[in-house]
């Protein structure tokens, strides 16, 4: 039983780290994709290692597969949602920045 | 001090998240502006409400074995009705806006008044 | 440690508020009321309203969201810079602010299990509702049942929702030339727009997520539709969770998608459907020797009958607010089918 309670605590860790990167990077990084890519790091990692970490925390019942069902869900709709974010950037007209210079260089 | 400031903190910030609110609904131009800080100013009475409701080393209203502190139920109901009642007005004020830019062409407060004033 | 938790949340929810008054793009500042009804949400979690914070999270952050969102893309997105001189709203602000932080000094400690509020009407719920009503979740056997006129009215003040908005802006279901203030149309006419937008095709992803999760939502929507007895949910968060469902469908495949799969008519009946349920289980108590909504009489064993009637009005609750929902969004996504809208 203390492997899994050391196991949960590292996986619970794990996920806390995802989360605080995943909000530093939404602003360190300059470019409108690149903080997309952050964001989905805290939505799928993050929620998935403190999930998992809670899953091995609770007793073999009912609690335990609601958890696992929240983990699957999670799992499917969150890079769903960043590409969906993505994508309505893309079709916007938001370019990255290498394309946005390259556009720049080619107009002089 | 650091007690007082504990006992008070929830109402505190309810009454900053009211008067935010309230700001927003009597100094923005634009109505959408508006309706966001009408929801604002609800959301905040509703916390409010449950703040009072709430019962130390209790836990959630729902029957449970070994359980002997329950939060207060009734600030539960009347939150949820007051919650339900809310996004039906906002519902009805945001299609109104949407009648509002049509007839009127803008949804600043300041463009529309004056052509308002034809009675 | 809890206290941590509430006092951490409670700082973001200000900091999220103070930042919608200054921000000029309509965008953003819907997005951020999106979070605060979030944060709002686990709020109420961590103060034991756990039927509210689902309230909360599916009726704030989802369908407010949705609907101020096709508002914004009817109107338009920035706001434009005002002349106004703004001391006056701050004055006034800060002068009721000021009146109400002193009003809270007189209230009682929070949390104090002592507080005046807990002692005269809540304990008499608390230990009889479990004999009279005979359900585990107190906030559903007081919301419909010692409280059922009150929730009867809430549904119908829902349902005078969908009329507001069915009649300010009624559903589009033919490409009507943009020809001024067009009328509300309420024909019976065959849905026009069953193509789908071209565009969507390209949105292999979102299709087939969306064709996964769907079956899910609504399987989700029946659960706390029914579950609502024996732990948190009910029939408004079961209507608006199955609204979400076909919102997203008709978001992903086209409102003309939409209206194929539900269509306008089917939701005119069942908007007032639910309302009737929830008299009709009224009249039958008459009916049945009791007073309205007295749900004793409806079985041999009162709360057998308590059971019974409780499930028909969380059933009448949910179809109503479901079909109210998803009208609601009808009405706005269709107004954008005009022409150089």
């Amino acid at each position: 039983m203390i492997m899994l309670e050391i196991l949960s605590g590292f996986l619970l860790a794990i996920g806390v780290f995802f989360g605080l990167t995943g909000a530093i990077g939404l602003f360190r990084f300059p470019d409108f994709f690149t903080r997309v890519h952050s964001a989905s790091v805290t939505d799928s990692m993050a929620a998935v290692c403190i999930l998992a970490g809670l899953l091995l925390q609770s007793d073999f019942g009912l609690t335990a597969v609601k958890l696992l069902f929240i983990l699957l869900f999670l799992l499917v709709t969150s890079p769903t949602a960043s590409h969906a974010l993505a994508k309505a950037a893309r079709h916007g007209g938001l370019l990255s920045i290498p394309e946005h210079k390259h556009s720049v260089k080619g107009q002089d | 001090m650091m007690s007082v400031v504990l006992d008070y903190y929830n109402y505190w910030i309810v009454v900053f998240l009211m008067m935010t609110g309230f700001y927003v609904v009597i100094s923005a131009n634009n109505l959408v502006k508006k309706v966001v800080g009408l929801n604002i100013f609800q959301t905040s009475v509703f916390i409010f409400y449950i703040s009072m409701g709430k019962v130390a080393e209790g836990t959630a209203p729902i029957l449970a074995e070994g359980v002997e502190a329950y939060s207060n139920p009734l600030p539960h109901v009347l939150i949820l009705t007051a919650i339900v009642v809310g996004v039906a007005t906002t519902a009805v004020g945001l299609s109104l806006i949407v009648r509002i830019k049509r007839a009127y062409g803008s949804v600043e407060e300041d463009e529309f008044q004056d052509q308002d004033d034809l009675i | 440690m809890a206290e941590l938790i509430d006092l951490v949340l409670l700082g973001m929810l200000a900091a999220t508020a103070l930042r919608v008054i200054f921000l000029r793009d309509l965008f953003a500042v819907v997005m951020l009321f999106g979070i605060y009804s979030f944060l709002s949400a686990a709020i109420f979690v961590s103060l034991d309203a756990v039927d509210v914070a689902f309230t909360e999270a599916s009726v704030g952050a989802g369908i407010s969201t949705v609907l101020m969102l096709g508002t914004l893309a009817l109107t338009e997105r920035k706001e434009k810079v005002t002349q106004h001189k703004s001391w006056l709203p701050l004055l006034v602000v800060i002068t009721t602010g000021g009146a109400l932080i002193y009003g809270t000094l007189d209230m009682p400690p929070f949390a104090n299990p002592d507080n005046p509020v807990h002692h005269h009407v809540a304990p008499r719920y608390i230990e009889q509702s479990p004999q009279e009503v005979g359900l585990p979740n107190m906030v559903t056997s007081v919301l419909a049942s010692y409280r059922g006129f009150d929730t009867l009215g809430e549904t119908v003040v829902v349902f005078s929702a969908a009329v507001g908005v069915l009649s300010l802006l009624g559903i589009r279901r033919r490409r009507e030339p943009a020809s001024g203030l067009a009328s509300e149309s309420d024909n019976t006419g065959q849905a026009d727009l069953s193509e789908s937008d071209p565009g969507l095709r390209a949105h292999e992803v979102l299709r087939v997520i969306a064709k996964l999760i769907i079956p899910l939502i609504l399987l989700f929507a029946l659960y706390v539709q029914f579950h609502g007895d024996f732990g948190p949910g009910g029939g408004f968060q079961a209507g608006v969770i199955a609204a979400a469902a076909f919102i997203l469908y008709a978001l992903v495949f086209g409102i003309g998608s939409g209206f194929q799969v539900v269509s306008p008519n089917v939701l005119r009946w069942l908007t007032p459907f639910g309302v009737l349920l929830y008299a009709g289980v009224g009249v039958l108590c008459m009916l049945m020797g009791g007073q309205f909504l007295d749900y004793n009489v409806l079985a041999s064993d009162p709360v057998h009958g308590q059971h019974y009637g409780i499930i028909a009005i969380e059933l009448g609750v949910g179809i109503t607010v479901f079909a109210v929902m998803l009208n609601i969004f009808y009405a706005f996504t269709s107004q954008t089918e005009r022409v150089g809208q």
